[in-house]
């Protein structure tokens, strides 16, 4: 059955942003993943009888930095609460959260130079161990080291209007995370996690249908495919006359399906209270101004800053905002020369794709950034070529750590410019292929490629390609 | 083995060398086994208070023991204590071993007190009459046909049969103070957040504390010394430490006497004739007492209820068989949870984990827990209003003398009622010390409660040793 109705997508994302902290949100145990299962664990973590929570400041901090990078409103009184709810990997029985008092509430993320998303709240909250099913063949085992873990969940309206818009919006959240250093904000570890409201109404409506919330959505690319695969059920549900059920469903990566985990007759009743073993948190605005005293900066302002102080385009300065490490990376390395627009293509050309190629961690790359800034100001000087630079000097600097001054020179990779030796060369090439230089002459230019290839090869890079250039010209044209 | 009222006098005969820590010991031990049928004791700490009390005898000798040397301690079983047994009185805990030690404990081993063992009580502290536990009931030492009171029952039969010289109790909405009452003891309730409940096996978070029951204000004032004060593992734990004497020990105290108790429809004449005669008696030294309305009164005990038990719903959560303690072994990890909770919770903890469950659900919530907490607030409100014009109000501590084993256990509100007087401390944070007043029938005493500002323990008990030296 087919129909002409056009469906509008309708998305709100509850984010899970895990901070990275040195110790749990309740307790003094070690928050540190890839760790042997229950170790990071004592009677706390643990649920025995007769423990008590004790508040980490970290994730007061942390939670107040990221408000104030959201524009948020900060709550000044904030309760705990107990959200209640039986599960093996939950040892108290309950997990430590806001309910009636969200640490943040309003604020937005900007998700394009023209889209909005405004945030509903963002509360602190602990995180519940892990269950592992497929481990044992007869028992489902227990790994409490994640519990208790701090989080930070951020919850949006629901103005998110295509799986596009959601990626990006979880894009910013993850850039914000890492620029903020309140997370490392990697999806595969599970330090940021996205749980989408997803719900479909005909173009033109205004009034909205039942949500579907779909869970264990665990890498950016999935975000996008969860929604586009619930978008999908529910405009075929609608075209044919189902009923689109209020429910919870979970997606699967590998099969790339989703499936009832709760109806809605099946919704736990968390019964929220407050929690009785924490005294109210008072963030005051003196901590506040303290805290926006030493915000790390922002991508936004960097990007201004790239633009106004560097002199880079539009382009460079939005390319090396988007991932922190990169743009740290950038910042240290101009300290050290006044060649910005180098340092930004060799950054964003030759390092990046090093990296790439090599799939390493931007943190892992083995140069400094003084030997990054030496070499923009050797490409700038035309003391090596950017062949030279790609194909041989960066790649022995990786090597051996040496700086490139030293390589280049014990390499012999030192552009020559002395217009005697060139010549030598040019006229070398020209004798070699009399025929071809009477072809150009008589009018196919097409050639002038052809000897500059043959001239660079036989000085092996050596000169300047701008001086080899000119020379050639003249020559051919005398 | 000789009756001693204080540490006073134990450490006296120490230093005449009257006596040894090993000696006193050996006492308690022997009246212990003489006197198991009272099951006071679910754990005797034999050969460890033995060979403590070798050492404290040789500091003492050298001069280097702590505050408490030669005093033995018993703790009530909701307290943890490293590499023992805790099991709150409960089945779902009967094998479960604490990895630590409640901070109390730790600081009384630290002035050198002797732990003896742990004392019987209600399952998870709920009931008031020591009969809920998994190791049946504790009887009382005045007369066996009754109960010791609770749910720190174990902790008062203990002291009053001098099978150990002090115990600690804890008190969630009289625990401490009517188990006193019923065996004739001095029982302090302190000020919420005086002493860390950091190894407290958790009833209601907002309500608990650990209080000593003991013979004598001295033996009180000395563990509280100890015990009290600001811990790191428990953030409700606020005051530095025990405030020192104000100036409430003057000669002329106030007490607010609350009509509403003193003339309850409830209360027992030979209860009330008692009180009546402590009133004359404190007139005649000199105290002024005035008659004030504690309107809300009848509100107490529903209030008390209502939020003791949303937070005990949530705090038993972590019972589930599955990380320690009892498990009723299923195929599937829903069943294996409820059969856990069925057959290892008794029936006055899932009567009161049921009621806690449904005044916190979705549609309840306001009419139950929100109104409880608007008249905790208001309750709140009127005791500091009548502590602002008087010193110290004074009550009854129980309106009934002690009931017989099971005379109370038709209904549960029979038992709930009997707790009228002592919540309102609870309720509202304030200390609240219970102590003896008159032998009234089968050699039972009636015990009055005076309740003083928060943090303000020292002249409360200076005061009631004023009021019985006088």
């Amino acid at each position: 059955m087919t129909t002409n109705i056009q469906y509008e997508t309708i998305v709100g994302l509850e984010v899970h942003v895990q901070l990275s902290t040195n110790s749990k949100a309740y307790c003094s145990d070690l928050n540190k993943f890839g760790e042997s299962p229950n170790t990071c664990i004592s009677a706390i973590s643990a649920g025995h009888p007769g423990t008590l929570p004790k508040a980490n400041k970290e994730v007061i901090n942390s939670a107040v930095k990221l408000g104030i990078a959201l524009n948020c409103n900060i709550t000044e009184y904030n309760l705990y609460a107990r959200k209640n709810y039986f599960y093996p990997d939950l040892p108290k029985g309950y997990q430590i959260t806001q309910d009636k008092t969200p640490i943040c509430t309003g604020g937005y993320i900007e998700i394009s130079d023209d889209k909005k998303i405004n945030i509903t709240r963002i509360h602190m909250e602990e995180d519940a161990g892990k269950s592992i099913h497929d481990l044992d063949p007869f028992y489902s085992l227990i790994d409490l080291n994640r519990a208790g873990v701090p989080l930070l969940e951020i919850v949006s309206e629901p103005e998110i209007r295509s799986s596009k818009e959601a990626h990006a919006y979880l894009f910013e959240v993850r850039k914000l995370v890492r620029y903020l250093g309140i997370s490392n904000g990697n999806m595969e570890e599970g330090s940021l996690r996205c749980d989408a409201n997803i719900s479909v109404r005909p173009v033109g409506t205004k009034e909205f249908r039942n949500r579907v919330e779909v869970k264990n959505i665990n890498s950016l690319k999935n975000v996008m495919k969860a929604i586009d695969l619930e978008v999908s059920r529910q405009i075929d549900c609608y075209n044919n006359k189902i009923e689109v059920n209020q429910e919870t469903r979970n997606y699967n990566a590998a099969t790339n399906t989703t499936s009832v985990l709760r109806t809605k007759e099946d919704a736990h009743d968390y019964r929220y209270f407050p929690e009785p073993d924490l005294p109210p948190v008072i963030v005051s605005q003196d901590f506040i101004e303290k805290i926006k005293t030493n915000m790390p900066s922002l991508p936004k302002e960097r990007y201004k800053k790239y633009i106004k102080e560097y002199q880079l385009s539009d382009y460079d300065a939005k390319l090396l905002v988007e991932d922190k490490d990169i743009s740290d990376f950038f910042e240290d390395t101009v300290k050290h020369t006044k060649h910005y627009k180098t340092v930004a293509n060799l950054i964003m050309g030759t390092v990046k794709s090093y990296v790439n190629e090599q799939s390493i961690d931007f943190k892992e790359l083995k140069v400094t950034s003084q030997q990054i800034a030496k070499l923009a100001d050797m490409i700038a000087d035309n003391q090596v070529s950017q062949i030279i630079v790609n194909q041989k000097l960066f790649p022995e600097m990786l090597k051996n750590g040496k700086s490139p001054e030293l390589i280049a020179k014990e390499k012999g990779w030192i552009q020559k410019d002395d217009q005697k030796s060139i010549e030598d060369i040019i006229n070398k090439v020209l004798t070699k292929y009399p025929e071809k230089v009477e072809a150009y002459k008589s009018g196919n230019k097409n050639l002038l490629g052809m000897f500059m290839g043959e001239i660079m090869r036989e000085s092996k890079g050596q000169y300047n390609p701008k001086s080899i250039n000119e020379l050639l010209n003249k020559k051919l044209n005398q | 083995m000789k009756n001693y009222v204080s540490l006073l006098e134990i450490q006296e005969d120490l230093k005449q060398k009257k006596t040894s820590c090993k000696e006193l010991v050996l006492g308690y031990l022997e009246n212990i086994s003489k006197k198991c049928d009272l099951n006071a004791f679910i754990d005797v700490y034999k050969d460890e208070a033995l060979k403590r009390a070798i050492e404290i005898d040789e500091k003492f000798q050298s001069l280097t023991a702590g505050p408490l040397a030669g005093m033995v301690i018993a703790i009530k079983d909701n307290i943890c204590y490293k590499n023992h047994k805790s099991s709150a009185g409960s089945k779902i805990l009967t094998n479960f071993t604490s990895t630590f030690s409640a901070t109390v404990i730790e600081r009384l081993i630290q002035a050198d007190a002797i732990i003896i063992g742990r004392l019987n009580c209600d399952e998870f502290a709920m009931g008031s009459s020591t009969e809920t536990s998994i190791y049946g009931p504790t009887r009382n030492p005045i007369n066996k046909n009754y109960v010791p009171g609770g749910s720190s029952g174990g902790s008062a039969a203990a002291v009053s049969a001098n099978l150990c010289q002090v115990s600690l109790g804890t008190d969630t909405g009289g625990s401490v103070r009517q188990p006193s009452a019923f065996c004739g003891l001095i029982g302090l309730k302190p000020t919420y957040g005086l002493v860390s409940r950091h190894g407290l096996i958790a009833y209601a978070s907002s309500f608990d504390q650990i209080g000593p029951i003991a013979k004598s204000t001295y033996d009180i004032l000395a563990v509280m010394e100890i015990i009290a004060g600001k811990d790191d593992f428990d953030s409700t734990c606020v005051a530095e430490k025990l405030t020192k004497s104000t100036s409430t020990d003057e000669k002329q105290v106030t007490f607010a006497v609350v009509k509403e108790a003193l003339n309850f429809p409830g209360i027992n004449t030979r209860v009330q004739s008692e009180m009546n005669r402590l009133i004359e008696k404190l007139k005649s030294k000199g105290h002024l007492i005035k008659y004030v309305n504690l309107p809300l009164l009848d509100y107490l005990v529903p209030t008390y209820y209502i939020l003791t038990t949303a937070e005990a719903s949530s705090n038993l959560s972590r019972y589930d068989g599955i990380k320690y303690g009892y498990q009723n072994k299923q195929n599937n990890i829903d069943d294996l949870i409820s059969y856990t909770r069925s057959q290892g919770f008794g029936k006055e903890v899932k009567r009161r984990i049921m009621l806690g469950t449904y005044v916190l659900s979705a549609g309840y919530y306001d009419a139950y827990y929100t109104k409880a907490q608007k008249i905790r607030r208001l309750i709140q409100e009127e005791i500091i209003k009548i502590l602002k014009y008087n010193n110290f109000i004074l009550l009854p501590t129980t309106p009934n003398p002690p009931f017989k084993l099971g005379e109370k256990n038709s209904t549960a509100t029979q038992m709930y009622n009997e707790d009228i007087f002592t919540v309102s401390a609870n309720l509202t944070g304030h200390p609240a010390l219970s102590f003896p007043l008159g032998n009234i029938s089968n050699g039972f005493f009636a015990s009055a409660q005076i309740i003083g500002d928060y943090f303000n323990e020292t002249s409360m008990l200076n005061t009631v040793a004023k009021i019985n030296s006088e």
